[in-house]
């Protein structure tokens, strides 16, 4: 059973730091913010969309589902989910960048890379990056919080 | 015991395997498959031919794949026909195997167009590898290749093609690129940027011959105009494979059809996939939905309902995402129809290469096409598939930066996506 990422709604305000701090857990730098912006050619994406509309503000990652339709209508069979962890896991060596995953997720939660090989990327709960997801770790309102299970 | 037998060994077949091993791990699978090659993912072919993925990199699955599923892949072998007083299946060889639950996954093939002198040597198809292969023997930089159809296939092969060094022409008897999901305006950015890329186009006039001796040398229009070439792709649309079902009380439309849990009219036999004629939940009606997703969908709830689950599989839509030369295109559902009843709202950016259609019909989204932004579109699908009413929050959804937090505030709260309940999706 996979854990993920979830947003207090009333609690976000919508300050943009779990976006930061995704992209540099995702960059060659995952422990410097500094080098990760400044030295890094290729900024990856930021695996999590902060939403916002006047008071309204929302962190949104992928929610791990359990019937995914990303993982069934992938093209490749680039992504599946981790029978160990529950995790949606993308191999980016096998994307082609056919977007038909990002045609498919109700959420809007997998998107292009950007780069110049252009792949799909998605929240992958920093696995083998670190412990507590970056985004969750880092919220200075505790906005996020990595929750149990799915519920679908 | 229960024997579980498919036939076909891509997306539905695949699916069909990993519905049954969902809940049933004991009784045993046999797949029979006419391809020689373990499952590949057939879109890849055209990635195969240009050189970008090697043959060893097309698996749809890992190579332990029919091991780690205990499923016994006949590879190589063709199922000639059906005997369900029987319960038994014959394949080429004379070989009889019996099944207690089967599943016809026979997907679709190319359609013959009407066109003098189609059997001559370098006239390929191009829907499985062994054409994508045998084009790389055939064609080399400099080549002169026509594509046949301006299909979302077709136009695959010619990029590919492109890439290879081959001088493309594309003709198709429409004058609209991706007739069948695309409408002018859309049609006409996608021409203006394969042209940038290097295809010609010889657009709203049918090739009626191929010349040449034994050998393909050009093609005759019907407006008596002719262009020499040395290969000819034919890409002018699919039907399913039915065969095997002929004469055997299996119902057949235009496909095999089947209800919502993907069985066919006789126990114990399924059909998912491009074979097979299923609900489309956007035109609420029956019809073939050739597309992956819905065969690997459909594969997955045939399997589930083989091994004795009762799912039932909402219906499929008409979904096609594909690039080429980095354009992005992604449609939906109803996306070109002029019909009325159907309201269109859209966003032209022309220079940019941008373009957002949305077609509702009684308040509901119910297809799209978008061109060159496409992030979030898994959005709009879902719109169109939970066939929310939308009443007038249309326009925040033609930016290309749209998001959940511009959906009507009841709809993104029944959505419910803090806690990724999925209330609206079925
Ligand atoms: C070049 C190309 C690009 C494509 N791009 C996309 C895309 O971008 N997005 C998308 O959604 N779809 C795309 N498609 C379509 C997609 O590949 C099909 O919708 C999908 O493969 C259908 O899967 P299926 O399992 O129903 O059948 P198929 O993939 O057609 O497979 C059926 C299999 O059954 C075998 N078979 C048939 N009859 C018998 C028999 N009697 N005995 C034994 N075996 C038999 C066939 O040899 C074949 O291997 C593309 C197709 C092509 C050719
Ligand atoms: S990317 Fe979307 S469909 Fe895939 S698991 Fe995440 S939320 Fe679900
Ligand atoms: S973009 Fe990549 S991950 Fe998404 S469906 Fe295509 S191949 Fe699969």
């Amino acid at each position: 059973m996979s854990k993920r990422v979830i947003c207090k709604e009333d609690v976000c305000i919508g300050c943009h730091l779990c976006e930061i701090n995704c992209i540099t857990a995702h960059s060659s730098y995952p422990h410097d913010i500094w080098k990760a912006f400044k030295l890094q050619k290729e900024r990856p994406i930021a695996r999590v969309l902060v939403e916002e509309k006047g008071e309204t503000s929302f962190a949104l990652s992928c929610r791990q589902c359990r019937e995914p339709e990303c993982v069934k209508s992938c093209l490749t069979g680039a992504l599946r989910i981790d029978p160990v962890s529950g995790v949606v896991v993308l191999a980016q060596e096998r994307c082609i960048g056919c977007w038909t995953c990002i045609v498919s997720c109700p959420y809007g939660a997998i998107r292009p890379s950007g780069g110049k090989r252009m792949v799909a990327a998605k929240c992958d709960l920093c696995q083998g990056i670190r412990e507590v997801p970056a985004c969750v770790a880092g919220c200075p309102n505790d906005a996020l919080e990595l929750a149990d299970g799915r519920e679908e | 015991m229960i024997n579980h037998l498919i036939i076909g060994n891509s997306a539905a077949a695949i699916g069909g395997v990993e519905g049954i091993r969902r809940s049933d791990r004991e009784n045993p699978i046999t797949l029979i498959a006419e391809e020689p090659y373990p499952c590949y993912s057939r879109p890849l072919i055209s990635y195969y031919l240009e050189g970008k993925v090697a043959e060893n990199e097309m698996g749809y699955r890992g190579a332990d794949f029919y091991a780690a599923n205990r499923v016994e892949a006949r590879l190589g072998v063709r199922a000639q026909r059906i005997d369900p007083d029987r319960q038994e299946v014959i394949l080429e060889t004379g070989e009889v195997l019996p099944y207690d639950r089967l599943l016809i996954a026979t997907g679709s093939r190319p359609v013959t167009p009407p066109i003098k002198g189609i059997e001559k040597k370098g006239v390929f198809f191009f829907n499985k590898l062994d054409y994508a292969r045998a084009l790389r023997q055939y064609v080399s930089p400099g080549s002169r290749c026509a594509v046949i159809g301006g299909g979302l296939t077709g136009l695959k092969a010619a990029e590919a093609l492109v890439h290879l060094g081959a001088r493309v022409l594309v003709t198709d008897i429409s004058s609209c690129l991706l007739s069948s999901i695309l409408d002018p305006a859309g049609a006409e950015i996608v021409k203006r940027h394969l042209a940038g890329s290097g295809i010609g186009f010889q657009l709203g006039v049918p090739v009626v011959e191929l010349a040449g001796d034994s050998r393909v040398e050009g093609l005759i229009f019907a407006d008596g105009g002719s262009k020499a070439v040395d290969a000819v792709i034919v890409a002018t649309g699919v039907r399913p494979n039915l065969e095997v079902v002929s004469d055997t009380g299996v119902d057949v439309g235009q496909g095999i059809i089947v209800d919502n849990q993907l069985q066919t009219n006789l126990p114990g036999i399924f059909a998912a996939g491009d074979v097979s004629e299923g609900w489309d939940i956007v035109l609420q009606q029956r019809r073939v939905i050739a597309n992956l997703p819905n065969a690997y969908r459909q594969g997955e709830t045939a399997g589930r309902n083989m091994a004795g689950e009762k799912v039932v599989y909402p219906g499929g839509v008409a979904l096609n995402s594909v690039s080429f030369f980095g354009l992005a295109i992604a449609t939906a559902g109803i996306s070109n129809s002029e019909d009325a009843g159907v309201e269109a709202v859209r966003y032209l950016k022309e220079a940019e290469k941008i373009y957002r259609r949305l077609n509702f019909r009684e308040g509901r989204l119910v297809g799209y096409i978008c061109i060159g932004e496409i992030s979030r579109v898994g959005i709009l699908t879902a719109l169109i598939k939970s066939r929310t009413p939308l009443a007038d929050k249309r326009q925040g959804l033609l930016k290309g930066d749209f998001g959940l937090v511009d959906l009507p505030e009841e709809v993104r709260l029944s959505w419910r996506w803090e806690r990724g309940e999925l209330t609206w999706r079925f």
